[in-house]
């Protein structure tokens, strides 16, 4: 049964369709690829799904009831990873930590486990202005471990990561999802999220004289690795 | 993992507003403390500002005691403007600020944190330096308690006025500057029922109906500037 779900999603973002007639619908422990060119709308649908923003069109459902009727319950079921980390640099790492924590009704020991948890653990008193960008994305994706929420939404997580980082990113996902979590990636890089479904979005560059249904930017593809777009190939 | 489903109805209930609030304010005050000299920048300009002002009308003390609340308080006003549009400037650019209107809590509560802070590190050094800069504008020293009282009551009314400007003009250009245009003329009730205190002390009229005004303006933007800044803060984010 899906638990969340997006019917007929228009998106448009300073006058441009970015997408329309878009619908997901996502059940307990599924993952969701967000997959496309550059300014194909995959941040955009993030941050609708988010709640951030509200779709021209159409509706986002959890559990069948609108989410923008009550947008703070669905602030507390998400964990929205965007492309900015969030970190305050005169703060240390684990003072970072904390204060999401907080506001995410976890403690100071969630925290001191998100990051011993994101290899962090040596640099925890450090101030955060010493990380470099890809531990300050650790730093971001230790959020996730802080706090536990049924929703994750993550936007290219994996940018300046490495491999090792990548594994514990990978094995937060199957953890995440063997509790009934359900997460949506958009992303570049190949991720390992065995049994996701891939959502394409095309590059809808809007011919006025089209019907704009007729389109076909957005496809629903099986996950066969045939199927899938070289890019998002498990171990590529 | 589990934690923060684990707890208990009441305890998540308690937490609506008060750990958000007291979690903001110990960040901000933390943060501050860490860049002092931002505070001092504030406190430093007050202070010359209203020193270099009998250089510019002359050493004269009766001249000098008599625009002396006046200066003040306008310098306190601009000093509150100086570090207004960092209030929510930073988090808005590194990210923080979506983070925090995505938190399930009361928005107003966070900002109403951060405008605390604000103050207590921005306001408070002004009100407790206000007296000794008096002092050397010639004031009397019986005028100097309802200087202080109205400062106390009218800074945070800045601080609280002052973020709503800095909320809107979120992603603007030359921001620093729009917040001065939009909330400069919604400073000035607050500044001339604060000069009016001290002027009242002066001519030794009462104090009290001009400080209750003050509080009275306090209090409605207590009430106000929050949930303001709050919807704002809400659409800068979209």
């Amino acid at each position: 049964m899906a638990i969340f779900a997006g019917r007929n999603l228009t998106c448009i973002r300073g006058e441009r369709l970015v997408f329309r007639g878009l619908d997901f619908a996502l059940a307990k422990g599924e993952a969701l690829l967000l997959l496309g060119p550059n300014g194909s709308g995959k941040s955009s649908l993030l941050r609708l799904m988010a709640a951030l923003t509200a779709p021209v069109e159409g509706a986002l459902l959890w559990r069948g009831d609108n989410l923008r009727a009550d947008c703070a319950a669905h602030f507390a079921r998400i964990h929205y990873l965007g492309h900015a980390d969030a970190v305050k640099p005169a703060l240390t790492v684990i003072e970072n930590l904390t204060f999401w924590a907080r506001l995410h009704g976890a403690g100071e020991d969630d925290a001191r486990a998100a990051i011993l948890r994101t290899g962090l653990a040596t640099l925890a008193d450090a101030p955060a202005r010493f990380l470099s960008a890809g531990q300050r994305r650790r730093l971001a994706i230790a959020r996730l471990f802080s706090a536990a929420k049924p929703l994750w939404l993550l936007d290219e997580p994996s940018v300046g990561l490495d491999n090792a980082s990548l594994e514990i990113l990978e094995h937060g996902f199957a953890e995440h999802r063997a509790g009934g979590g359900i997460v949506v990636v958009a992303t570049h890089t190949a991720l390992d999220l065995p049994a996701a479904e891939s959502l394409i979005l095309g590059d809808f560059a809007p011919d006025p004289h089209a019907d704009p249904l007729d389109e076909d930017g957005i496809e629903w593809e099986a996950d066969s690795p045939e199927d899938r777009p070289a890019g998002a190939r498990p171990g590529a | 993992m589990g934690s923060g489903q684990s707890r208990g109805p009441a305890r998540r209930r308690k937490a609506r507003g008060v750990r958000p609030f007291l979690a903001t304010l110990r960040r901000e005050l933390r943060l501050a403390q860490r860049q002092s000299c931002d505070i001092l920048v504030a406190l430093l300009f007050f202070v010359l500002a209203v020193l270099i002002l009998p250089f510019g009308v002359g050493p004269a003390p009766e001249l000098l005691r008599a625009v002396a609340p006046g200066v003040i308080w306008v310098m306190a006003l601009l000093a509150a403007l100086l570090s207004m549009d960092r209030l929510f400037l930073t988090d808005h650019e590194d990210g923080s600020l979506e983070q925090i209107v995505l938190s399930p809590h009361p928005l107003e509560s966070v900002v109403l944190a951060k405008c605390l802070a604000h103050w207590l590190t921005g306001g408070l050094p002004v009100v407790l330096v206000a007296p000794l800069l008096g002092l050397m504008l010639n004031m009397d020293s019986a005028s100097l308690i309802p200087l202080v009282a109205a400062l106390a009551l009218g800074t945070p009314t800045l601080t609280l006025l002052g973020a709503i400007g800095a909320a809107l003009v979120l992603g603007a250009r030359r921001g620093g500057v729009l917040v001065s245009l939009l909330v400069l003329p919604l400073y000035i009730p607050v500044l001339i029922f604060g000069v009016a205190a001290t002027d009242a002390a002066i001519h030794d009229l009462p104090v009290r109906p001009h400080l209750l005004i003050e509080a009275a303006i306090l209090l409605a933007a207590l009430a106000l500037a929050p949930w303001a800044c709050a919807a704002a803060l809400r659409h800068a984010s979209e």
